[in-house]
C-alpha cells in the first residue's frame, strides 16, 4: 500500500498531457516586464532607474522586508520604463520594464551545465546567499525561501520534505525537472539539509511519474539521508500539511506552521533554484513553465525567462486556439484566471493552462441536496456546506468558530459538489472578513 | 489590449457528480427491487408503481410551477425516487386514489411545503407513506398473497405479512419456534416470496442495489450498516435470552422493510446527517427505536417510524457532531 494523507481528497482527471516534452529554452523576448512584487510579503524596492543598463542576473530590486525577496534582471539590456502594470492577480502592480540587447550575464554567474557536489558554506552562508539571489518557494504559493530556513528559536527542524508532488491536473513542470536535472535537484537538496541543519529528507512523488520515483531513487543511493517516496495519487498531496501528514504521519496543528512538528517543506523546483544559487551564484530570473491545455497544439515545458509575457509562452506552444474562454495562470484546481495574456511570467508561474470556452463556465448553481460530498473531501476536516451558509449569513463569529481559517483553498469542495454551489468563493470571503476581525483584536 | 478573457476564482474544473446524476444512480440501484415486486405481485405492482411514479412527476410540476412558481425540473430524477419508493412502500392491491393521495401528500407536504429539494426536513416518501398508514389503516395492511395475485389487482388474494402472523402469534402465547412453521423459510424471505410492500420483499435485489449505490460512490457504508447492525445485535441479545419470545436477527433484517428502509430511505441526502460520525449515531437510532417498536409498538414493521423520528434529530446532529478537524488532535508519533 503507498502511503497518502488520510482525511478528504478527489482524484481530478490527471491530463499530464506534456508529461513526455523535455525541457525546451524559450527564446529570450525583445522586452521584459519584470513585478518587483513576485512573492508573498513586502514588495521589494527599485534600485535601477529608467535608462541604465543591466545585465543578466544583475539586482534591479531590492528585499523590502524580513518577508520580501530581492528582484533580480532576467535580460541584459536597457531599463526603458518604471511603471504599474497589470500582473496575473489582475491588479496593477509597479514593475520594471527592460529593453533586451544581447544576453550578457553577470561576470559572477557561473554559466557551465557542470554538476558541482560539493558545497563548504555554512548553514548561515547559504541561508544568507539563498536570500540575496531572490529565492522563493516555486510551488505556487512563493514564500520567500530563506525565510522558511531560518528556523524560529525554541524550534528544531528534524526532516526536511522536498515536494515533487505535483497535484494539479495538466502541470508537469516539476516532473520534467526532476527527470532532467534530478542530480542538481538532490544536491540542491543536501544543501538545504545542511542549511537546516538535519539528517534527513525525503522526497515525495506521487505514484503517476513512476519513471521520475525510478530516475531519483536511483540517485538518491548517492547521497546519505535522501529517501524518495512514492505516493498514491491524491489531490491536494501537494499541500504542505497533507504532504507531511503523508509522508512521516504527523498533523501541523491548526494554525500552525510545518516547523511546529519539525518539518520544512521545500519544493523541487525550489531545490534546483538553491542548487543554482549557492553552486553557481545564479539568481532565480528563470524557471520551468509548462503551457498546456486540451486545445494548445504542442503542449510543452519551457525554460523561461521572468518577466516574459504569458503570449508569447502561448505563441511558442503553437499561438493562441480559437476556442479559448479561459488562461488560467497555474494549474485547473488551484491557479488564478488571467483576464488578458499580456501579463508577464514570474517567480510563482508553474504553468499556463488553456481552457476552451465550452468548459470555462460553471454550471447552474442549485440549492444544496445536503449529500455530504464536500464534507466527504474536504482534506482538512471541515464543513465546506456550513462555511458556506454562515458566510452568506455574514456570521463571522461561527464561521470563525468552525475553523474557516484552516481552509487551505485547494477548491475539492467546489470541485466535488453536484449542486454547482461556489462553496470555496464564500469561504474565502469568510476568511477575509474572519482575518479583518482577528487581526482588529490584535491591536 | 488582446482579446479578455472569462475570470472566476478558482477552481476551474469540476467533478462528473450532478444532482441529476446522483438521483438516476439511485434509480438504476432500485431496478432490481422493481423487477422482483413486478415478479411477485405482478399487474398490480405495476399498476401502483405507475400511479404513484406519474402522480408524483406531476404534483412536482404543479407545486414547483403554480405555487412555488419556480421553472419545474421534473426530470431531475429526484420526484421520480420518492414516486417510486411511495410505491415500494405500499401494498400492490392500494387502490389508485389512494396512492393519489400518497404522492400529493409526499410530494407536496413532505416536500414542497419546505421548499422543494435539499430543503424538507423528512422523507418525502415516508411522509407520504405514514400518513396513509394512518389514515388508510385497512387498505395499507391487507397484503397480497406473492405469485398467487400476479394477475390481480384489488381482487388479489390477501394474507399477513410473516412479522405480522409471528407479532399476532407472539401476543396470543405461542413459542416461535411453532409460528416459524407458518411462514416461509429465511432463504423464501431472502429472494421476496412472502408478502408486504412491494418492493420491501426482496433483500437479494436491495443488497444489489446497495452493492450499486457503494460502487458508484452514491452513499457510503456508514448509515446502513450502522442500522442493520444495531437491529442485528439489538434482536440477537434478546434472541440468545430467550429464542421463544423472540425472532432471531436475521428474521428480523429480512422483514418488514430494515433493508429498504436502510439502503434506500434512510440514506436519503437531504434527511440524512453530513458527517460520517453522525451517519452512524443515525443509523443507531434508527436500527434501536425500529426494534424498540417492533417489541414494544402496536406497529409490527416499525422502519417508517424509526426513520422518520431520526430525520428529526438530524439537525441536532449536525449541530454537534463534527468531522475531526486536520490538526485539532495532536497525535505526533
Amino acid at each position: 500500500m503507498l502511503k497518502t494523507f488520510s482525511k478528504g481528497g478527489v482524484h481530478p482527471a490527471e491530463n499530464k498531457l506534456s508529461a513526455e516534452q523535455s525541457i525546451k529554452t524559450l527564446p529570450i523576448p525583445k522586452t521584459v516586464t519584470i513585478p518587483i512584487s513576485q512573492h508573498i510579503g513586502a514588495p521589494a524596492t527599485v534600485i535601477v532607474k529608467k535608462n541604465d543598463i543591466v545585465k543578466v542576473g544583475q539586482i534591479i530590486a531590492q528585499s523590502g522586508g524580513f518577508v520580501s525577496a530581492n528582484i533580480h534582471s532576467s535580460v541584459s539590456g536597457k531599463v526603458t520604463k518604471i511603471d504599474s502594470f497589470m500582473d496575473s492577480s489582475g491588479y496593477k502592480k509597479q514593475a520594471v520594464v527592460i529593453d533586451v540587447e544581447g544576453d550578457e550575464w553577470d561576470e559572477s554567474i557561473v554559466k557551465n551545465n557542470e554538476v558541482i557536489r560539493d558545497c563548504n558554506l555554512s548553514s548561515e552562508e547559504i541561508i544568507k546567499k539563498v536570500g540575496e539571489l531572490g529565492i522563493v518557494g516555486l510551488g505556487g504559493a512563493t514564500f520567500p525561501s530563506q525565510v522558511k530556513l531560518s528556523v524560529p528559536k525554541g524550534m528544531t527542524a528534524e526532516v526536511l520534505i522536498i515536494n515533487g508532488v505535483e497535484c494539479e491536473p495538466y502541470l508537469t513542470s516539476d516532473h520534467r525537472l526532476m527527470l532532467e536535472k534530478g542530480l542538481e535537484m538532490l544536491v540542491g537538496t543536501s544543501i538545504l539539509m545542511k542549511a537546516l541543519n538535519v539528517t534527513k529528507a525525503i522526497v515525495g512523488i506521487e505514484n503517476n511519474k513512476k519513471d521520475a520515483i525510478e530516475h531519483l531513487t536511483k540517485l538518491s543511493e548517492k547521497f546519505s539521508g535522501i529517501e524518495v517516496q512514492a505516493l498514491k495519487v491524491k489531490y491536494p498531496q501537494g499541500g504542505e500539511k497533507q504532504l507531511i501528514k503523508a509522508l512521516i504521519n504527523r498533523e501541523v496543528p491548526s494554525g500552525g506552521l510545518p516547523i511546529a512538528v519539525g518539518a520544512v517543506v521545500h519544493n523541487v523546483g525550489t531545490a534546483y533554484a538553491v542548487y543554482e544559487a549557492v553552486q553557481k551564484n545564479k539568481p532565480l530570473f528563470e524557471r520551468v513553465v509548462s503551457v498546456t491545455g486540451k486545445s494548445v497544439k504542442n503542449p510543452s515545458n519551457y525554460l523561461t525567462r521572468i518577466g516574459t509575457s504569458v503570449s508569447e509562452l502561448i505563441e511558442a506552444a503553437g499561438g493562441l486556439p480559437e476556442d479559448t474562454g479561459k488562461v488560467i495562470s497555474g494549474g485547473p484546481m488551484m491557479g488564478k484566471a488571467l483576464n488578458t495574456i499580456d501579463v508577464p511570467v514570474t517567480k510563482g508561474t508553474s504553468g499556463v493552462l488553456i481552457i476552451p470556452e465550452g468548459e470555462s463556465r460553471r454550471g447552474k448553481v442549485s440549492d444544496c441536496i445536503r449529500c455530504s460530498k464536500c464534507v466527504s473531501v474536504c482534506p482538512m476536516g471541515l464543513e465546506p456546506f456550513l462555511l458556506m451558509t454562515v458566510a452568506e449569513k455574514q456570521n463571522y463569529e461561527r464561521a470563525e468558530k468552525e475553523k474557516t481559517m484552516d481552509c487551505i483553498e485547494c477548491g475539492s469542495c467546489s470541485y466535488t459538489c453536484p449542486s454547482n454551489r461556489p462553496l470555496l468563493d464564500y469561504i474565502r470571503l469568510s476568511k477575509f472578513e474572519v482575518g479583518k476581525i482577528m487581526r482588529s483584536r490584535k491591536s | 489590449m488582446s482579446k479578455l478573457f472569462t475570470v472566476s476564482p478558482s477552481p476551474h474544473n469540476y467533478g462528473k457528480d450532478t444532482v441529476r446524476s446522483l438521483m438516476y444512480g439511485v434509480i438504476i440501484a432500485l431496478i432490481p427491487t422493481l423487477a422482483i415486486s413486478l415478479y411477485f405481485f405482478g399487474l398490480g405492482a405495476l399498476i401502483v408503481t405507475l400511479v404513484s411514479v406519474v402522480s408524483a412527476l406531476i404534483f412536482e410540476y404543479l407545486i414547483t410551477k403554480f405555487l412555488l412558481k419556480k421553472q419545474p425540473d421534473i426530470l431531475d430524477g429526484s420526484a421520480l425516487i420518492t414516486g417510486l419508493l411511495l410505491a415500494f412502500n405500499v401494498p400492490s392491491n392500494l387502490p389508485i386514489i389512494i396512492i393519489i393521495i400518497g404522492a400529493l401528500v409526499a410530494i407536496g407536504i413532505g416536500k414542497m411545503t419546505f421548499g422543494g429539494l435539499g430543503n424538507n426536513p423528512f422523507n418525502p416518501a415516508l411522509v407520504g407513506r405514514v400518513f396513509l398508514l394512518i389514515s388508510f389503516p385497512v387498505q395499507m395492511t391487507s397484503w397480497p398473497l406473492p405469485i398467487q395475485s400476479r394477475m390481480h389487482y384489488l381482487d388479489a388474494m390477501t394474507g399477513a405479512t410473516p412479522l405480522g402472523i409471528v407479532k399476532e402469534g407472539i401476543k396470543n402465547g405461542e413459542k416461535v419456534s411453532d409460528l416459524m412453521s407458518q411462514i416461509p423459510s429465511h432463504m423464501q424471505l431472502f429472494i421476496g416470496n412472502m408478502g408486504g410492500s412491494l418492493g420491501e420483499v426482496a433483500g437479494i435485489a436491495i443488497l444489489l442495489g446497495l452493492a450499486w449505490l457503494l460502487y458508484k460512490k452514491v452513499i457510503t457504508w456508514h448509515i446502513p450498516i450502522s442500522m442493520i447492525g444495531t437491529i442485528v445485535i439489538f434482536t440477537g441479545i434478546l434472541w440468545l435470552i430467550n429464542p421463544d419470545k423472540y425472532l432471531d436477527p436475521l428474521f428480523h433484517v429480512l422483514t418488514g422493510g430494515v433493508l429498504l428502509g436502510a439502503v434506500f430511505m434512510a440514506t436519503d441526502y437531504v434527511t440524512s446527517p453530513m458527517t460520517h460520525k453522525g451517519m452512524i449515531i443515525f443509523g443507531i437510532g434508527i436500527g434501536f427505536l425500529t426494534v424498540i417498536i417492533r417489541i414494544f409498538g402496536a406497529y409490527p414493521e416499525g422502519v417508517s417510524f424509526a426513520i422518520l423520528i431520526m430525520n428529526a434529530f438530524v439537525p441536532l446532529i449536525n449541530m454537534y457532531v463534527k468531522p475531526k478537524r486536520f490538526g485539532e488532535v495532536i497525535n505526533n508519533g
